[in-house]
């Protein structure tokens, strides 16, 4: 077999393998710790008998790795049981929310990546000078800005300061596409913020460790143009590490939608999630922290697998 | 030793948010839990940040909210440190299988974004001071672990640590007076690094009603609290999350001067 | 009448360095330098480190790296000045009137395109020829200088071939566009000696059949003399002598230029075979989880107060032998006795003693010695390890040890990063001396330095041998160090010893084969001695 689609295949065995670990974490996580889910949900004044009902209701009996298995048959089968709190039927109303959350972030991807990269080039090709310190400085405080904070300057800023926005992010089905895309303006906002900062910094060290390569001085002391140098040398070498960093940063994205969503009150995934860890509603928390860490990670591949595709060394072995 | 003027200002600022945290009892012109004004009063000379949704002190319970942010994240980023840096040390002085063992286990939990564990955890274990330390300290073990094993790894290949095991030293030595002094500037840059993630972290769970519970007040609670103030018109909201802004932007400065001056250290190999 | 291509007058250099947390730092690199090329000619210029040569080399395309400028004089590029002349002039002869073949090809290969394109890259920028003309020319140039397979040497990546293959590969690349000059800077110094001496000869022919100038840039005096027609000798940025490469090798009339010529001519006289100190049993070896021998039934003694030299190109496993006599990788195979008894093969069943009398002096002395301790630290630790020695006897010896290697006062509560190079690496033999040891294993450790100052650390090294009456055991690569300090030879290649005796036998005939190419490979420092060994080998193969 060609190392590269070895190379390939080992990283997502690895990554599915990994998946799996993570579902025992989730699941122990949530399982194995002090006080079960029954006295958690009946606080600490529940009588014993009530505990002893609920435990039998919810199969608390049962030994551990047994319902270990008999909720990742569900998982894998697109079974994620119900909500304990309202009885719902957690699949539905995952798919209802999801959508959402996805159109949230993809918007923010959209609006972020050519923002971060264009910023990033910006920043490398002045390196140093003011163009490059102004982005950097900007970038460094951005960081410093906890999702829920910055949504706050933003809020106080687009909605009372200069105001052209609603604080609060509704959208319901049947909202036309663009109507949507006016409802979600301040959390994208937002979002492209804090995911901006960090991808443009990365993508900056990118290009400059590329741009202080000894083959980006060969060429140019071939007499090659700045464009020619950047175009013909500096872009194929820089083109994957910049890649596997946008991948990364919408990793990052992922829990950035979390907070964000619960700021705008935005009817999505992340809210659901939050609000059912205040509720203990424990089959609603595996599920979705379960759907959250496998984004994440199949973005972790995404980015591993780019970057070996990416390698020449590996493309074309000796 | 020139210290440049945004780390000073970085300093001067992180060391007043400390004060203003340790002696808060004495500073505050009003207790936390008081309801002294009226409803969203804007800043005056009586209340010099307004008050807050139920009519009670801003900047007294800033102070105090600012002592309960800065101590957790403290302890939960001396916990981080203290077991990270331990067991990273440990996996790369000792090798083999517990490096092995360690190291898998820190992959699997770094797979999974803090916050998502934390919220996990959280819905089903008691929310309390000592529960919230723990859970940030533990995870962000992690980080400091992958570090700290990182930068000894590289320190325990240079010829130097390997002509003090020819010597004969003993363990002690090499780690404490071969590996650790060479090691301790890109981990105190990590220490604040590590602070600053444990403010943001601490504040997010409490603006998401998982982190500290009333009565207590910290910053991200203060956010939460008052996050309605703003349809209205009114700051009351900002004064934490500027609080937090500010505290943040000045660690950040310092630990980025102490890291860049690390890596001159290092750069003086390299050119 | 001869045609100037390349006049230099009165260059000066200047760069300003900004390292962090520090006001900037203004430095002169080139001060006053006046050279010239004729066509067709070859230049060299030499000097130790921070000399200038490379600076001065790339002056010739009015190119500064970094924060390097030139700030003065005159570059007169076929007669026009290109010291002033805007970007997009430059760009115009740089890759067409001048290239440039740098020290290490493999980092000035684009990895991600192939060898081809690169290749002809300048050519079809600067509109010099089309490309099947191009493709052409550069076939004929990977045949010229010995490529193997020329027709498809270029649809390879960067990474496929060898150091020395890329080497040439660079050549051609600068040779392709038919420019004027070409500049070689140190274009053999990272390469093993057998295969610097074919990438050498490959230079040489390719210059004297496409009539282009070249300035060559080294620090070995003895490889400029091959292929250059003048040599510029510079020392701080500053002209030292300037005249033609017989003059400055035959008749220099500087003293820093004598010194130059007479480096590495140490020579001492062979002590006689003695009963053995250390023994080196059939030993192999093999790092773990491999499962190929980079030892392979290796057997060398050293008697006491004598110098074993191991020479080996990289990959003989010359540095595996001493890992395993020092216990750091304990052999598969074989025993190692030392002092009359047998060293445990792993480190941790040593005796302090065992530890004590076998010290080991590195290649890099900068990563040698921690960077956190003073030179007191350093040498002292020995001393309060193994003698428990404190207090004012402590620093008494510690100033007895630093006199010994010809520091005197004053460096007791330096930093490593406050020495020049030579005293780092005296550092580390001051700290090896504290141990009062029997044998230490010098590891490479003259290659780091310049040529003077490698110098200076042999000698010392010999007269400690005299006062002290240690043994080391010498692993370099470099022929002429081992004339300069072994009592006995071992030659190493591919794991095993092919030669081993006393010096006088080792170094005379009859050779084997590798040994021969060894020997013959290391260029000597008169005219002409490049033309005799290939004429040597060339005959040697017909009789074949």
């Amino acid at each position: 077999m060609h190392p590269v689609l070895k190379l390939v295949a080992q990283r997502i065995a690895l990554g599915l393998l990994l998946l799996l670990a993570v579902s025992v974490v989730i699941f122990a996580g949530t399982e194995a710790l002090p006080g079960d889910v029954a006295s958690a949900i009946l606080g600490q004044s529940a009588t014993p008998e009530a505990l002893a009902n609920l435990r039998e209701k919810l199969g608390l009996n049962e030994p551990a790795l047994y319902r270990y298995f008999s909720w990742l048959g569900g998982v894998l089968t697109g079974d994620l049981g119900t909500a304990l709190t309202n009885g719902q039927d957690i699949a539905q109303a995952i798919g209802q929310r999801l959508g959402n959350t996805i159109f949230l972030a993809a918007c923010a991807a959209v609006i972020s990546v050519p923002l971060a990269i264009l910023l990033g080039l910006i920043a490398a090709r002045y390196n140093g000078k003011w163009p490059d310190k102004l982005i950097s400085g900007i970038t460094l405080s951005t960081i410093s800005l906890p999702e829920f904070v910055a949504a706050y300057f933003v809020i106080y800023l687009l909605t009372q300061v200069i105001p052209i926005f609603n604080p609060v992010a509704m959208v319901f089905p049947g909202m036309g596409f663009w109507e949507k895309l006016h409802a979600v303006a301040l959390p994208v906002i937002v979002l492209v913020l804090v995911v901006l900062a960090h991808m443009m910094r990365m993508t900056r060290a990118a290009i400059l460790n590329v741009m202080q390569s000894a083959y980006i001085e060969t060429a140019e002391l071939k007499g090659l143009s700045p464009m020619q140098v950047i175009w013909k040398h500096a872009f194929p070498n820089a083109i994957a590490p910049i890649v596997s960093v946008v991948v990364l940063n919408l990793a990052y994205l992922v829990v950035g939608v979390v907070v964000v969503e619960v700021v705008f009150s935005y009817n999505a995934l992340g809210q659901y999630l939050v609000d059912h860890v205040s509720k203990r509603d424990l089959p609603v928390v595996q599920a979705v922290g379960l759907i959250f860490a496998a984004v994440y990670i199949a973005l972790n591949i995404l980015a591993d697998v780019i970057s070996i595709v990416a390698n020449p060394r590996l493309r074309h072995p000796r | 030793m020139r210290i440049p003027f945004s780390a000073l200002l970085g300093m001067i600022f992180t060391g007043a948010f400390f004060l203003a945290a340790i002696f808060a009892d004495f500073i505050a012109p009003y207790p936390l839990d008081a309801a002294v004004g009226g409803v969203w009063e804007s800043p005056s000379s009586t209340y010099w940040l307004g008050t807050d949704t139920i009519g009670r002190d801003i900047l007294s319970r800033l102070i105090y909210g600012g002592q309960i942010t800065i101590f957790v994240a403290t302890a939960s980023s001396l916990l981080a440190f203290g077991l990270g840096s331990f067991l990273g040390f440990l996996a790369a002085t000792q090798g083999g299988w517990v490096d092995q063992a360690l190291s898998r286990l820190v992959d699997l939990v770094m797979a999974i974004p803090s916050l998502i564990i934390a919220l996990v955890v959280l819905s089903v274990l008691p929310i309390s001071l000592t529960v919230l330390i723990l859970v940030m300290g533990i995870l962000d073990a992690t980080r400091v672990f992958r570090l700290s094993r990182a930068v000894a790894m590289d320190i325990t290949v240079m010829d130097y640590v390997e002509a003090a095991r020819l010597r004969g030293e003993g363990k002690g030595w090499i780690i404490f007076r071969e590996i650790l002094p060479n090691a301790l500037s890109p981990l105190v840059a990590e220490f604040g690094l590590r602070f600053i993630f444990a403010v943001l972290f601490i504040s997010t769970l409490s603006f998401l009603g998982l982190g500290i519970q009333p009565p207590l007040a910290d910053w991200g609670g203060m956010v939460k609290e008052n996050k309605d103030a703003l349809i209205y018109g009114k700051s009351a909201a900002l004064m934490p999350a500027l609080a937090i802004a500010a505290l943040a932007i000045s660690v950040n400065l310092v630990a980025d001067w102490i890291l860049s001056r690390t890596t001159s250290l290092k750069g003086g190999r390299g050119a | 009448m001869p045609e100037t291509l390349l006049d230099i007058r009165n260059l000066r250099i200047e760069a300003t360095s900004y390292p962090p947390g520090e006001p900037p730092r203004h430095v002169v690199l080139v001060d006053d330098v006046s050279v010239s090329v004729e066509k067709g000619k070859v230049l060299g210029l030499i000097g130790e480190s921070g000399a200038g040569k490379s600076t001065i080399g790339l002056s010739a395309m009015s190119y500064g790296r970094g924060g390097v400028r030139l700030t003065g004089g005159h570059i007169l590029l076929n007669g026009r000045d290109i010291r002033t002349a805007p970007p997009g002039a430059l760009r115009k002869l740089r890759g067409k009137e001048v290239t440039y073949v740098a020290q290490s090809a493999a980092a000035a290969f684009n990895p991600a395109r192939r060898l081809m394109e690169q290749v002809i890259e300048t050519s079809l920028s600067h509109g010099v020829m089309t490309k099947p003309e191009a493709e052409a020319r550069a076939v004929s140039l990977f045949r010229q200088l010995g490529l193997p397979n020329p027709e498809t040497f270029g649809t390879r990546f960067p990474h496929q071939v060898s150091g020395g293959q890329l080497q040439r590969a660079m050549t051609a690349m600068a040779l392709c566009p038919k420019p004027d000059l070409v500049i070689f800077d140190e274009p053999t110094t990272a390469l093993d000696v057998t295969t610097q001496i074919d990438v050498l000869a490959a230079i040489k022919r390719a210059i004297h059949e496409t009539g282009v100038a070249a300035l060559y840039i080294t620090h070995d005096l003895a490889v400029v003399a091959q292929v250059a027609d003048d040599i510029l000798v510079l020392r701080h940025g500053k002209k030292v002598e300037y005249g033609t490469t017989d003059q400055i090798i035959n008749a220099p009339h500087e003293d820093y230029t004598r010194a130059l010529v007479s480096v590495r001519s140490i020579d001492h006289a062979e002590k006689p075979e003695a009963p053995p100190l250390l023994q080196v049993q059939n030993v192999t070896a093999r790092y773990r989880g491999t499962n190929f021998d980079v030892l392979k039934n290796v057997s060398v003694d050293l008697a006491p107060g004598q110098t074993l030299a191991v020479v080996g190109e990289s990959g003989s496993g010359k540095s595996t032998l001493a890992r395993a006599i020092t216990g750091l990788l304990p052999p598969a195979q074989g025993r190692i006795s030392f002092a009359g008894r047998s060293l445990s093969a792993d480190l941790a069943g040593r005796s302090k003693d065992d530890l004590r009398e076998l010290q080991m002096i590195y290649q890099m002395a900068d990563v040698a010695m921690n960077p956190r301790q003073t030179v007191g630290t350093i040498i002292g630790r020995p001393l309060e390890f193994y003698f428990g020695l404190k207090g004012e006897a402590k620093r008494k010896r510690i100033q007895e040890l630093l006199d010994q290697i010809e520091m005197g006062k004053g460096y007791e509560n330096r930093y490593p990063a406050e020495l020049s190079g030579g005293q780092k690496q005296r550092v580390c033999i001051a700290r090896a001396l504290a141990a009062k040891p029997k044998l230490i294993i010098c590891d490479e450790v003259t290659s780091a330095l310049d040529p003077l100052v490698a110098d200076g650390i042999l000698k010392l090294l010999l007269n400690l041998q005299a006062q002290e009456g240690v043994a080391y055991l010498f692993i370099t690569h470099d022929l002429a160090t081992v004339r300069a300090i072994a009592d006995r030879i071992a030659v190493m290649f591919k794991g095993q010893v092919v030669r081993y005796g006393q010096k006088s036998d080792v170094l005379a005939p009859p050779f084997d084969d590798y040994t021969d190419l060894l020997l013959s490979s290391v260029p000597e420092m008169r005219l002409g001695w490049l033309e005799e060994v290939l004429a040597h080998r060339k005959m040697e193969s017909a009789g074949n």
